[in-house]
């Protein structure tokens, strides 16, 4: 107990089992566990595991799958805005009818239905199916156990039912790509009274049925998944983990999972109304309409609320995807840099304080809906407000790697990539947010870029940053880090070359979701802009498909992980053994006595979060 | 065939030859000793983070410089409303706060990055937090934000009120439906008559109700014609799904909704000559307007202020295009004068006419020369 409690010497490999002994908790969990009942076969430990670390790599997975299908579908509707002259027919083998071909020209063209079908599933896919399942539920659920000192999930057998409503959800929306009449294809968003009307777009028939049956158990797997983080979070700490001593990764996770929790019912609400607009005939969301030739018996309801009740959501759901990734990064760019994260209280403060505004600035997508400009004038001032805990957060990022050894790593790149990107696209936000100057730039591509830069490639960053750092606490095996590095420098390169250049469409006033630009004379202007986005797309996409192959390969053949912590991280998960048991630890759970950023402190490279305080010692994060 | 094969194969050699160089930098870090192909992996990651810091600012004042075309307020993107060129200069203000917010923050990233990029033995600073540090960067956006907000929602106050009750402003309408605008002018006695959505068929396109005297003197022209210098109250409506009312040239944007009728109020301040003739003076707009042949007239000489649609509504969303034309007083009042009342030139007479047979107080005294067909409707442009 001395020799650990002096910190004279830097801690050893075989102290933290000597620790974990001396100080752990027993509670008894092999006893009753003996012979692990929950992973006798293959069918209970490879698909319907109660395992949070295999249920974090079914979603994991899942997610990678998705994220290859809408980038795959923005590719082709990306080939139309760049090259709308170029002939897609050797798409049809893939697209079959949403192709046609010009029988004596033998020129493909995109169908323009199906190009709205395309923008939608990339919409819907990329923001629930990957950003918000592949990166909240993959890593809340392989780290919230992990770090808090828990054995599992407080309910794993709700946690699987999580991952496969998740899995049903995809399933479905596979399914509607197939349908004859389309998948649905009037944005991601779903405004009725396009989306409620099959006579107003083919897509509005079964496509949107099963899109709205889709989401509906999307939303069932979050609801299951984040119970069970916040329960998890809150009551299976180990002993001496307050919430002081959490890595900010949990703080963002657990936060994650109560936004989540209050947000996504009130879109589950709006979308039994616009189901039951669409098959009982009732009015919420429909009023004074005249479609296919015939003036509809729907009176009184306003499209409007469908607005209200999606943003209630749809606000919240952009820092569902992003906090994660904020949290990421800021333990990834601590450990990288050997250096605690800048002002701990200030990067908890600023997520408890995104976490609230996100709930009071959803109209703020909504300006140039109808709503009374009245109104605006607060959500104006709550969503600038944002801008101050986001600044905060960006501060403390850049300070953390002042005076640190930055060890470059795939993941720290990706991490100093994502300040990078959250800064650009953030700064944005300032204009878009800001009603009056969003009258010119609303649904132009300024919003395209804001928010593709901001929680598209920030978030998927801040996924990539986790992947390659706890892939070793996944497979056992690391990641290819040139390979790795190949990833991060085109995607960086590469997804600035896509974005930058929509800022100018937008400040042009060229409108998003437009199958061609050429009908007007102010959006034809940029055709050899469009082109270079189109390639630069392409070549980003290529990018992913190394990460997808060093991916899938370092299962198999990566380098071994041959020591319990091999980045000299403080956090619980690195004191497991390198093939992790069910349960966790072996024997006991190890106690906490600090916070977990204790890195250069005293001369020390780091000091692990089981390591008692020395004496007259204070924890730093206090 | 061949060209798919030669696809496959030149995408497997690729996937082939990253492979193999993550294997070999793999072997040579292990001969070289794990720590030190780290410290060397980390210096070259810092120099290329501060080269990409260098490249990437480069980049974006050179494309700012290449488009500044489109800046907004700048001559060929000015603004052609009243209102528009105080959001462009508040545009160009948050512009300037979160350039320099940018510029400096990138450098201290990369700059950061690079300066601390590992090296085996370095001593970190262990500083976990500065109050004093974190109050400054606390403070110091609030306030740019309060100035922000203060600014925008007096701008934006200003330009969404609508008009007061005592004052004289000209109201026309615009409905949107799948996939085209239809306009509608209020005729000699200034006022827009009623409608029910019940009423719509195939030659009444809005629903107006005709025994509603207002309604029969409305017009329904195929361009957008305003007078310069005076304001408009443009009433938005939508006849099927959600469109928006979209102005560039002018910052006007507002959805159109469905059985609620929306508004927005502006001012035109540049008639489409004006307009021309500022974007004669940018050398882009010299070029043929048509690439194919170099003989069609300059860009400029061929410039229309557009009306689009800004909320998706369907298949045909990209290709609801109307012609805006700003003109003089004078020019408007003599366009005014020959547009056709919608309900003499087309419904009058007909079935549809719930004073077929009856004398009204506007009918032309007989007998009536023929008027002279022209084709209102404007619905498929």
């Amino acid at each position: 107990m001395a020799t650990a409690a002096k910190q004279t010497t830097a801690p050893v490999q075989h102290d933290e089992d000597l620790l974990i002994q001396e100080y752990g908790y027993d509670d008894h969990f092999h006893e009753h566990h003996e012979g692990d009942k929950y992973q006798s076969n293959f069918i209970s430990t490879y698909i319907f595991s109660q395992d949070h670390k295999m249920i974090a790599r079914q979603f994991l997975i899942t997610g990678i799958f998705w994220a290859i299908i809408g980038g795959l579908m923005s590719l082709v509707f990306r080939l139309q805005l760049g090259f709308p002259e170029e002939s897609l027919a050797w798409l049809k083998p893939f697209l079959g009818k949403w192709i046609t071909v010009n029988a004596e020209t033998g020129m493909g063209t995109l169908a323009p239905e199906f190009y709205y079908a395309l923008v939608t599933m990339h919409g819907t896919i990329i923001v629930f199916f990957v950003l918000t399942a592949g990166l909240s539920g993959t890593f809340s659920n392989l780290l919230i156990p992990l770090q808090v000192g828990a054995r599992d999930m407080a309910s794993p057998f709700l946690n699987m039912l999580s991952y496969w409503f998740f899995f049903l959800a995809g399933a479905v929306m596979f399914f509607s790509l197939f349908l004859s009449t389309g998948p649905f294809a009037g944005g991601w968003t779903a405004y009725p009274p396009l989306s409620a009307l099959p006579q107003a777009s083919s897509g509005s028939a079964g496509g949107m049925t099963l899109w709205l049956l889709s989401l509906t158990f999307f939303v069932i797997s979050v609801l299951l998944g984040g119970i069970n983080y916040i329960t998890t979070v809150l009551n299976l700490r180990t002993k001496g983990m307050n919430m002081w001593r959490l890595p900010l990764t949990i703080w963002a996770f657990f936060v994650t999972a109560i936004l989540a929790l209050l947000s996504f019912p009130v879109l589950v609400s709006g979308f039994f109304l616009l189901i039951f607009d669409r098959t009982l005939g009732t009015s919420f969301f429909l009023n004074e309409i005249f479609v296919g030739g015939q003036a509809l018996d729907h009176v009184g309801g306003s499209p409007i609320l469908f607005q209200h009740l999606f943003w209630f959501l749809g606000h919240p759901e952009v820092y569902i995807i992003i906090l994660p990734a904020m949290g990421i990064v800021s333990e990834v760019l601590s450990v990288s840099a050997r250096k605690p994260i800048f002002g701990y209280k200030a990067m908890v403060f600023s997520i408890l304080a995104i976490g609230f505004l996100s709930f009071i600035v959803w109209a703020h997508h909504m300006f140039m809906s109808g709503v009374n400009p009245f109104i605006s004038n607060f959500f104006v001032v709550f969503t600038l407000i944002i801008a101050v805990p986001s600044a905060v957060k960006v501060f403390n990022w850049i300070t953390t790697i002042y005076g640190g050894n930055m060890r470059y790593t795939s993941a720290a790149l990706f991490a100093v990539g994502f300040v990078s990107m959250f800064i650009s696209g953030g700064l944005t936000g300032i204009f878009l947010g800001n009603s009056a100057i969003d009258i010119q730039m609303h649904d132009t591509y300024f919003v395209v870029a804001h928010f593709h830069i901001v929680m598209g490639v920030a978030a998927f960053f801040g996924m990539f940053a986790g992947v390659y750092h706890w892939y070793p606490k996944m497979f056992g095996r690391f990641m290819n880090e040139t390979m790795g590095k190949i990833h991060f420098w085109g995607t960086l390169i590469g997804a600035y070359a896509i974005f930058w250049p929509m800022h100018y469409l937008g400040m042009a006033g060229v409108p998003r979701r437009y199958y061609r630009f050429d009908n007007f004379d102010t959006f034809s202007h940029f055709s050899a802009m469009n082109q270079f986005i189109t390639i630069a797309a392409i070549l980003v996409f290529a990018c992913q498909l190394v990460f997808v192959i060093n991916f899938f390969r370092s299962i198999w053949v990566g380098k071994k992980l041959t020591e319990k912590n091999p980045y000299g991280a403080n956090t619980l998960e690195w004191t497991t053994p390198i093939e992790v048991p069910h349960g966790n630890w072996p024997g006991k759970i190890p106690a906490v006595h600090r916070w977990a950023y204790d890195y250069g402190k005293g001369g020390q490279d780091h000091i692990s979060q089981i390591v008692p305080l020395a004496e007259g010692e204070g924890d730093s994060g206090h | 065939m061949t060209t798919t094969l030669l696809a496959i194969a030149c995408i497997l050699m690729i996937t082939v030859v990253i492979i193999q160089i993550g294997k070999v930098t793999d072997l040579a870090n292990r001969l070289k000793g794990e720590e030190e192909a780290q410290n060397a992996s980390n210096q070259r990651s810092g120099i290329a983070l501060m080269a990409f810091m260098f490249a990437f600012l480069i980049f974006c004042v050179a494309s700012a410089l290449y488009y500044k075309n489109w800046m907004l307020g700048y001559g060929p993107h000015m603004s052609a409303s009243e209102h528009g060129g105080r959001l462009d200069s508040m545009f160009n203000v948050t512009l300037f706060f979160t350039g320099i917010v940018f510029v400096i923050t990138h450098i201290a990233l990369f700059y950061f990055g690079y300066k601390y990029s590992g090296k085996t033995g370095r001593k970190v600073l262990y500083i976990p937090h500065d109050n004093r540090l974190e109050i400054v960067w606390t403070v110091v956006p609030a306030v740019v934000m309060t100035f922000l907000v203060i600014s925008g929602l007096d701008a934006w106050n200003e330009v969404m009120a609508d008009v007061g009750t005592d004052e004289e402003v000209m109201e026309i309408e615009a409905t949107g439906y799948q996939f085209a605008w239809h306009l509608r002018y209020p005729g000699p006695d200034g006022k827009l008559g009623a409608r029910d959505f019940r009423l719509i068929n195939a030659v009444n396109p809005l629903g107006q109700d005709w025994t509603d005297a207002k309604n029969q003197d409305d017009l329904h022209p195929s361009e957008l014609v305003l007078p310069v210098g005076k304001p408009v109250r443009v009433r938005i409506t939508a006849r099927d799904v959600l469109h928006n009312f979209d102005l560039p040239h002018f910052r006007v944007k507002m959805d159109a909704v469905p059985g609620m009728p929306t508004h927005f109020v502006f001012t035109p301040i540049r008639t489409t000559e004006e307009y021309r003739r500022e974007l004669s003076k940018y050398k882009e707009y010299q070029a043929p307007s048509d690439p194919a042949n170099p003989a069609s007239d300059p860009l400029w000489k061929t410039f229309n202020y557009e009306l689009a649609c800004a909320e998706l509504c369907g298949s045909g969303h990209y290709s609801m295009r109307r012609v805006v034309r700003i003109v003089s007083e004078e020019e408007y009042n003599t366009w005014l004068a020959e547009q056709p009342s919608y309900y003499r030139a087309s419904i009058r007479n007909t079935d549809e006419d719930p004073f077929k047979g009856q004398a009204l107080p506007g009918d032309p005294p007989p007998p009536p020369p023929p008027p002279a067909p022209i084709d209102t409707t404007g619905v498929n442009q």
